[in-house]
């Protein structure tokens, strides 16, 4: 019965878009609405301002200079975050021996201590982390001044040259457990006689690796860095726990932190919309671009 | 009964016509109701119905709603107001609420318009108070401070108050908040640190400076200070060396946005001593690197001598200065050369914001429990809880509980009169307020020079000053 079927999809279906609805369209919507007004956020006065706000974002030297730091982010944190991810997941579940199926010893133990981070809640990674990062009694200088590499010692979360970096080490460390277990995943889905027909041909791990797995993960590795990418853009609690005005000479201020800012310290909450739609826009085209740029038929296997 | 064969198969298109009819219409909705916007209420003339033992004319049936910051002062002496105020008025229901997160709670109320009586806009989330200002959403104290004390009905209000309590939320002349609590700023030491070593404070800046070279020869850091997160501390001993020797017109200029203010000689002297400090190392290794939590902590624990805060200091951190550490208040010495004020001028301001929204629905409630508030029993009450002095002049009668760092502030407070000084720009501009604190911790950490901060700071000011769409104020 056709009507019937209609009748049923609207039922089920209604539930589950009625959240959607109104607990995310209907905020972005407003949001943009938002933008386009003058609002201080504290009144139920919103006067419309038209696109005064994006002219604005467009010559403000805090906006470009935070979106540079997103923009450093995005290069570096998906990029190692991935790469280690593989490596890791490469060995914790074929990298017993050349052509085996098997991980190295403690593949289990491993795996679970990596995925320890991720599910720490982020104010919790932060505060740990500034124990770490601290200068004089933190665990990072004293490892470094043990194993008398004092020299390299750095403030660093005061030091404008390493603070960015050491926050990008955060995240780093947070999100690898994540995916080495995507891409264990992944990688068990993988016909095991093509890693037997590689070791028959006399590749080692590593070219089995490269030419092997990495192909076949394709896909999860690009949904992968959309995440991560999009992990990078949107970068905001971690940042306004342990660097709550932007860090020492402003070098890791984040476009998030700085909406945050404009809205809650400068009473601007139409400026802040406008920042939260052009981020919004941004990781779109970081999204199209992902899946666009890679576009190969689908492998069989 | 259906077999696997006979379940109905949907289409994707008949899939997603469903799916839009229902998506399209929940949006629609929510997008109607964002966009109903309420007038604002024109509140009536109000005639004050005022009578001998209800100054104010409040209503005695009228509910009060009290919401406040539940942080570091508790909200025990709350509870002992609000009995206070239900004693005079028996026929008023009261509410009393205790949170954290102030602007996201409040937020919704004050765009609905249905503020609470009274808001302690207090802690790490308070609503700017520049902003309230310019939306027109706070009262007017003024009929507060024209009202008689509640303990002699002979003075008014205003009178009862400290020099300098409510210099901080003038805007245009009109006081629109009630900060509570009054805090001197300046150095921390531990008098039995001090009293070992045979070191007494200084008077001198020179001195001060020799003191911080011993300091240093005994293994501890002369001073410490949170870079990540309160390098603006600073601020205090900076503009004190500042004002004690060219007078309060140095930061009222610069309040003003005065063309210059920052490059003035006694900011020019005050910015190179403090970056003399950078440069001697008498700063705690690292002390970038830390927050304010941790730098205090290295302080109590002995790493630090010094350190440049406010009177709640002590309150901060309860439990984890050792016992015997004796916290005592030491004021900011005195450049070289002449000096306008004498060193027992006292760079003091008031916290602890409290506010009547202009929308409330018993206001007059709300300004008399403020007058409660500011009775000697209900100070004493709350100085007695915190150890914190309130603005309320010869409230708790020096009495100290047994806290070294009150008896100092105490003292503090008297030898300073009526030299008080505080600074107003970083409530008026939050901008310029941000670039201070980026441009401070770049001076404390040595990365600049007290030229390029004063002049960073002054380039900042003038774009603010050029910017007209921010609300100017002026004192």
């Amino acid at each position: 019965m056709r009507h019937g079927r209609l009748r049923i999809i609207t039922l089920f279906l209604a539930a589950p878009l009625t959240l959607y609805g109104v607990l995310v369209a209907s905020p972005l919507i407003q949001a943009f609405y938002i933008s386009l007004t003058s609002w201080t956020g504290y009144t139920s006065a919103k006067p419309f301002a038209g696109l005064a706000n994006y002219r604005r974002l467009l010559h403000d030297p805090a906006f470009w200079q935070a979106l540079e730091h997103n923009a450093l982010l995005l290069v570096a944190v998906p990029a190692i975050t991935i790469v280690l991810g593989l490596l890791f997941a490469s060995l914790l579940n074929v990298g017993a021996r050349a052509g085996s199926v098997e991980g190295v010893r403690f593949s289990s133990l491993y795996q679970k201590s990596f995925f320890l981070p991720h599910i720490l809640p982020v104010v919790i990674t932060a505060v740990l982390w500034q124990f770490l990062y601290n200068p004089e009694l933190g665990l990072i200088n004293s490892l470094l001044d043990a194993a008398g590499l004092g020299s390299l010692k750095q403030t660093w979360l005061g030091d404008p040259q390493v603070a960015l970096w050491s926050m990008a080490a955060i995240l780093v460390w947070a999100g690898v457990g994540f995916y080495v277990i995507l891409f264990s995943a992944a990688m068990q889905s993988i016909p095991k006689d093509l890693y037997e027909a590689a070791d028959l041909d006399g590749a080692n791990r590593l070219r089995t690796m490269l030419s092997i797995t990495l192909p076949l993960l394709r896909e999860t590795v690009q949904v992968a860095y959309v995440y991560l990418g999009i992990g990078a853009l949107d970068a905001f609690t971690l940042f306004q726990v342990l660097q709550p005005d932007g860090g020492p000479n402003n070098s890791t201020n984040v476009v998030a932190q700085y909406l945050y800012q404009s809205a809650f310290d400068n009473g601007q909450f139409g400026y802040a919309s406008a920042i939260g739609v052009v981020l919004c826009l941004l990781t779109l085209v970081l999204t199209a671009v992902t899946f666009g740029v890679s576009r190969r038929e689908r492998i069989e296997f | 009964m259906l077999s696997n064969s006979q379940i109905p198969e949907a289409s994707r298109r008949q899939v997603l016509r469903a799916a839009g009819l229902i998506g399209l219409a929940v949006p629609g909705a929510g997008l109607l109701a964002g966009c109903a916007t309420t007038s604002g209420a024109a509140s009536p003339a109000e005639t004050w119905a005022a009578s001998a033992g209800n100054p104010l004319g409040v209503d005695a049936t009228a509910p009060l709603d009290v919401v406040i910051f539940d942080g570091g002062y508790g909200d025990t002496f709350c509870k002992y107001d609000v009995s206070l105020y239900a004693k005079q008025f028996p026929k008023a229901k009261t509410a009393l609420n205790g949170i954290q997160d102030i602007e996201s709670q409040m937020q919704p109320l004050f765009v609905a318009d249905t503020p609470p009586d009274v808001l302690d806009n207090s802690g790490a989330s308070a609503i700017p108070l520049a902003t309230l200002v310019a939306d027109g959403q706070l009262a007017d104290l003024a009929p507060l401070l024209a009202a008689p004390s509640l303990d002699d009905q002979s003075t008014t209000v205003a009178d009862t108050l400290l020099p300098g309590a409510l210099t901080a939320v003038q805007f245009s002349g009109k006081t629109m908040a009630l900060p509570y609590v009054y805090t001197a700023y300046g150095f921390w030491y531990s008098a039995s640190l001090f009293r070992q070593n045979g070191w007494t404070w200084p008077t001198e800046w020179s001195a001060l400076v020799a003191l911080a070279a011993e300091i240093k020869a005994k293994g501890l850091a002369p001073f410490s200070y949170g870079g990540t997160t309160a390098p603006d501390y600073w601020l205090r001993p900076l503009f004190s060396l500042a004002v004690k020797q060219g007078g309060d017109q140095a930061i009222i200029d610069i309040d003003n946005l005065k063309s210059g203010a920052w490059l003035s000689e006694p900011m020019v002297n005050a910015a190179k001593a403090v970056a003399a400090l950078a440069s001697n190392g008498s700063f705690l290794a690292g002390s970038s690197g830390l927050s304010h939590t941790q730098a205090q902590t290295a302080w109590v624990k002995g790493q630090a001598g010094i350190y440049a805060s406010g009177s709640w200091i002590e309150n901060e951190m309860k439990g984890i200065t050792p016992a015997g550490f004796d916290m005592t208040f030491g004021a900011v010495p005195l450049l070289d050369g002449t000096n306008q004020l004498p060193v027992t001028a006292l760079s003091a301001a008031a916290s602890e914001t409290y506010l009547v929204p202009a929308q409330a629905k018993n206001l007059r409630g709300g300004l008399e429990y403020l007058r409660t508030m500011l009775s000697k029993d209900a100070a004493t009450e709350f100085t007695s809880l915190t150890h914190a002095p309130t603005i309320v002049k010869g409230a708790a009668a020096g009495q100290s509980f047994g806290s070294t760092a009150l008896a100092s502030t105490n003292a503090a407070i008297t030898a300073a009169g009526a030299n008080t000084f505080t600074y107003l720009y970083t409530g008026w501009y939050p901008t310029l307020a941000k670039t201070g604190k980026t441009q401070i911790a770049n001076l404390l950490a040595g990365r600049s020079s007290a030229e390029t901060f004063l002049n960073a700071m002054q380039s900042a000011a003038d774009s603010v000053a050029a910017d007209s769409s921010v609300a100017k104020h002026h004192r």
